[in-house]
């Protein structure tokens, strides 16, 4: 049931999503085929869809990580700037140096630039009970209006013709391709890594287990010791670090440099990845996957058929709309499943209720 | 400073204060119920394209109001049997709704670029809008008027109704109100409704009055700064007032000392005020009354009751 | 011819440190022609946004009714700057395209990236000011200040209280230019005249574009003219009762009493032409600043309303500039400071122009 819930979620998609279509006088099923068959048999789009599944899949588990102790930050996109804006201050200070030394420099700035915004919420949620939904939302819009001021004055290009972005990164500033020839750049093993490292975390270690505990029964956390204002930080930080390091990955990688268009709804996407994945950092891979699939499909679908770019934010507004109504299939068998207390001890199904935990968690059961 | 001047002002003030409020107003109500929609700015969208699409065909400004927002509320109903039916999570429901609508209002917008409606302007004869003053008072679209009315309408609603109080309760403690026996479902339900109706008639107050014509993404994010503007108001319908007004006068002022020439701040700082004003008032409130605050306790959770 | 020479030395000079675009060694060309050319267009903003993105539609849609079925054309809209661009670009290119248009500014870098990869498709890329040493890829942008410079003259010869307002996106050099020429064109008609600009920071934000025309009518502008994308501006000056002119494409239909004319983007002429050397197989690189005279920058039909003797002036204005004796930039040339910064009979050259950050007398900016 797990995996049952995204599998009948893209299918009702493919299948509505083609009606819908076709209704609206466009090639209904040649949509589906160009969106989410044909890139992959074309060995070129994979490197695309890895190049593009790489942040999402980055910014969702950090994202995944605060959900399930019930953390609503919804702040990524600002924190995906300021990761990359910290990391580029780092560049614009070093362009006439060398050295291999400058790009780590750069990657841990963006992953403290991150985490830096997104210690505003976790410090206003802790001492004075602020909403991090709302703070969290807030921030977006101030670090997007933080880049366009640095953009257009201080951090212009000379060189650049007046124009609002700053100079081209240096090559010790550029992050190296792992495959040589193709576009697959570090931030695509990075991404796998950090995923399959939150996945042992979260699973196999004493502080994932707090941290579910706190979603599930935050009284229980208490109890044991475990507060909710560390829970709030340690989801905040995994978040906003997240987020900033592929800030920073993005910067330093496909941009080359810093530019007002740098923010492109990344954190906002991460949060539909992040539950189309389950909550579930293997979940969120594939998940990226799928999204990235949308993005790239829909614009060959833009050439081959001729299907307007709305379309694309269509199909991944469906998708979610339906991984959410098929949602309660999973909660209902989980719920039941909740009362043998058996099963939060053994390790294979403590990740099955984790999974559910962030939804039964804020699901009040009312006994009336 | 000439009084035609000032009217003027004190107009464009209203005009771009109008859509926040009744967008913010529906979204207040929704929240108050305990609910948390995110998809303000989409069905502003569908509202605006929905409106135009009727307005232009049917050749009555009104009528495409009216379509606003029964158009917007449905949408607002697919996020309703979402979050409040199947119990899904609001954040990520509310942020696939405004996915939705930017797609949709820009699929069903494709044949209405270019063109021009009937807008829904002033609706009082022309002699009662001879002089700036007369102006000030009748010469706004019909949709200011009713702006007010609504403030004035939904604070009754909360403070002084029955059906109000049971909606508060609701959003306070759904399980208590669930244990008195209240219907919290039906409740949440109208409430979303008719959020969605609000930010509908918002939507459509852009493509029907501001800049009556339709392209894509004819909103620009004003949804998100309705959705700020309910907690800066601290879920006042009065300070709601208050602020979509203050927004309209920041804005105007603003332009108007660019107008005249002055440039006192960076247009960024300027921009962001707005949502670091949002944040400051969050932590006063939250700073004030911990634990008491106005802010629905129950907001942004799902409730299921098991009978 | 044209720009060229100019445009050349610019981007020797460039930012990156890359060579200046190579002009026409042999392997730039392809030698034989083509039946058929596939054109792919990528764009910044949705075809429906009846400004910037809408007039290169419309060119993209002329030219597959000038060439018939010998051209095949597709797009991709609202594609983001930076690597979003990048892998439409290359995904256009994989795709068997035979020429890429790339329509925004932002989309320079990954054209750039893309056409090293490829030789042997041919990229288009506009507003620009370096391919990056590849002679597969060519830049051209359009003359609109010349288009400005007839605006400017109907604006001062209309406007009672002298005072025209600007509704303006960012202060790059384009728009920069923009305004000067708009200014230095209505000077000449009205010495004391004086611009008012207003920056909204957004190439699209129709609300704030018309609040900002409001607020400019409101501090004694009877003119607007615009540098965003929608017809917003225009709306609200026909409300009031002020002139305005169109941006990008003729905008009559928001507001026929107040659109005098408009600056139509007319890109077909140029799109033609370069796929017909495709077929012809005498495509190479360029790097081409054109205007009127090539019919890249077009007036739309002036208003009814416009009196006799300002029709009169502005056709002059489009007559002399396509004959090439009229140059809006032509000194003397004051700054804001009052200082002359371009002496009698100097023109400003092409490449200053391109980078331009200051501003003339009589603008307010």
């Amino acid at each position: 049931m797990m995996l049952a819930a995204p599998v009948i979620a893209v299918a009702l998609t493919l299948v509505v999503g083609a009606v819908l279509f076709t209704l609206l006088g466009h090639d209904g099923l040649g949509a589906i085929l160009e969106i989410f068959v044909k890139p992959l048999f074309n060995p070129y789009r994979w490197q695309d869809l890895l190049v593009k599944a790489a942040p999402l899949a980055m910014i969702a588990t950090g994202l995944a990580i605060g959900f399930r102790a019930n953390v609503w930050n919804i702040g990524a996109e600002g924190q995906y700037i300021l990761g990359g804006l910290a990391g580029t201050g780092i560049a614009l200070a070093t362009l006439d140096m060398s050295g291999g030394w400058i790009l780590p420099l750069m990657l841990l700035a963006g992953i403290v630039g991150g985490m830096a915004w997104a210690a505003i919420p976790a410090v206003l949620k802790t001492t004075l009970g602020v909403n991090e939904i709302l703070s969290s939302l807030m921030l977006n819009y101030v670090a997007i209006q933080l880049l366009y001021y640095l953009m257009r004055g201080p951090w212009k290009d000379p060189m650049g013709f007046n124009f609002p972005q700053t100079a081209m990164f240096t090559a010790d500033q550029t992050l190296p391709m792992v495959v040589p020839g193709t576009l697959i750049h570090l931030g695509v093993p990075l991404a796998v890594a950090v995923a399959l490292t939150a996945f042992f975390v979260m699973t196999r270690t004493i502080t994932g287990f707090q941290m579910r505990v706190v979603g599930l029964a935050p009284k229980a956390a208490a109890f044991g010791g475990f507060g909710a204002a560390s829970t709030v930080w340690i989801a905040l930080m995994a978040g906003g670090g997240l987020a900033g390091f592929a800030g920073i990955l993005e910067a330093s990688g496909p941009f080359g440099q810093m530019v007002p268009q740098f923010p492109t709804g990344y954190g906002y996407t991460a949060i539909i990845v992040a539950f189309l994945g389950r909550l579930n950092p293997l979940g969120i891979l594939l998940a990226a996957m799928v999204l990235a699939l949308t993005y790239v499909g829909g614009e060959s679908a833009q050439t081959t058929i001729g299907l307007p770019s709305a379309a694309t934010g269509v199909f991944q507004a469906m998708m979610l709309f339906f991984l959410l109504a098929t949602d309660i299939l999973v909660r209902y068998r989980v719920v039941s499943g909740r009362a043998a207390p058996k099963t939060a001890r053994a390790p294979g199904k403590a990740e099955a209720e984790a999974k559910s935990g962030a939804k039964t968690g804020e699901t009040k059961v009312v006994t009336a | 400073m000439s009084l035609d001047l000032l009217v003027a002002i004190l107009m464009t003030i209203a005009g771009a204060a109008t859509p926040l409020l009744i967008a913010g107003l529906g979204e207040l109500v929704v929240e108050k119920s305990g609910v948390l929609n995110l998809g303000v700015e989409g069905m502003m969208l569908i509202g605006a394209v929905t409106g135009f699409a009727v307005a232009t065909t049917t050749g009555f400004p009104v009528l495409g109001a009216f379509a606003a927002m029964v158009a917007a509320a449905l949408a607002s109903a697919i996020f309703a049997v979402l979050v409040l039916t199947l119990m899904a999570n609001q954040v990520a429901t509310g942020l696939a709704l405004t996915i939705f609508g930017t797609g949709v209002s820009a699929l069903i917008g494709a044949p209405f670029v270019g063109i021009t409606t009937p807008t829904l302007g002033t609706i009082f004869p022309d002699w009662l809008t001879s002089t700036p003053l007369l102006r000030l008072v009748f010469g706004h679209s019909p949709l200011v008027y009713l702006g007010l009315l609504l403030t004035l309408g939904v604070w009754w609603f909360l403070n002084r109704s029955r059906a109000g109080l049971i909606l508060r309760a609701v959003g306070e403690s759904d399980t208590a109100a669930h244990a008195i026996g209240y219907p919290v479902l039906k409740v949440r339900y109208l409430a979303i409704l008719f959020g969605g109706a609000m930010a509908g008639l918002a939507g459509s107050y852009y493509s029907l009055v501001l800049t009556p014509m339709w392209a894509e993404r004819l909103t620009a994010g004003r949804g998100w700064i309705a959705i700020a503007l309910v907690v800066f108001a601290s879920w006042r319908p009065g300070r709601m007032l208050a602020g979509a007004y203050l927004f309209g006068l920041v804005i105007t002022m603003e332009l108007q000392a660019k107008a005249a020439g002055f440039n006192m701040f960076a247009p960024e700082f300027l921009a962001a005020l707005p949502y670091i004003a949002t944040i400051a008032v969050l932590a006063i409130i939250s700073a004030a009354k911990r634990g008491s605050a106005n802010a629905p306790a129950c907001l942004g959770k799902s409730f299921r009751a098991t009978a | 011819m044209f720009a060229l020479s100019r445009r050349k030395l610019l981007a020797a000079g460039a930012a990156f440190g890359l060579a200046a675009t190579s002009i026409a060694p042999a392997f730039a060309q392809d030698g034989e022609g083509k039946d058929k050319v596939k054109a792919a267009f990528v764009y910044v903003g949705p075809v429906g946004d009846f400004g910037w993105t809408y007039a290169h539609d419309q060119a993209r849609k002329c030219l597959e009714k000038n060439l018939g079925d010998k051209v095949e054309t597709s797009y991709v809209e609202n594609v983001a700057e930076g690597p979003d661009a990048e892998r439409v670009i290359r995904q256009l290119a994989q795709d068997g395209n035979d020429i890429v248009f790339t329509t925004s500014f932002g989309f320079m870098n990954p054209t750039i990236k893309v056409a090293k990869q490829f030789p042997n498709v041919k990229f288009e890329h506009a507003t620009g000011y370096t391919t990056g040493g590849n002679d597969n890829m060519g830049l051209y942008n359009s003359k609109f200040y010349q288009g400005r410079a007839v605006l400017g003259t109907i604006a001062a010869m209309m406007s009672k209280t002298g005072k025209a307002g600007y509704v303006a996106s960012f202060p790059i050099p384009e728009v920069v230019m923009g305004i000067n020429a708009f200014e230095l064109a209505a000077k000449k008609v009205n010495p004391d005249f004086k611009t008012q600009v207003v920056w909204v920071n957004s190439w699209y934000d129709p609300a704030k574009e018309a609040d900002a025309t409001k607020a400019l009518l409101s501090q004694g502008a009877d003119v607007i003219t615009q540098h965003t994308d929608s017809p917003a501006p225009l709306q609200a000056a026909e409300e009031a009762g002020a002139i305005a002119f169109g941006q990008a494409w003729n905008m009559e239909s928001f507001a026929p009493n107040a659109h005098m004319t408009a600056i139509v983007d007319q890109w077909c002429p140029y799109y033609t032409k370069r796929v017909q050397a495709l077929l012809d197989g005498t495509w190479k690189a360029d790097n081409v600043w054109l205007g009127m005279a090539e019919g890249e920058v077009e007036m739309a039909p002036f208003n009814d309303k416009m009196p006799a003797d300002v029709k009169a002036a502005a056709q002059k204005i489009v007559d002399e500039t396509k004959a090439g004796t009229y140059e809006v930039f032509t000194g003397p040339i004051k700054d804001q400071s009052g200082e002359v910064k371009i002496p009698e009979g100097e023109k400003i050259p092409d490449e200053d122009l391109l980078k331009m950050d200051w501003y003339v007398e009589g603008v307010q900016s």
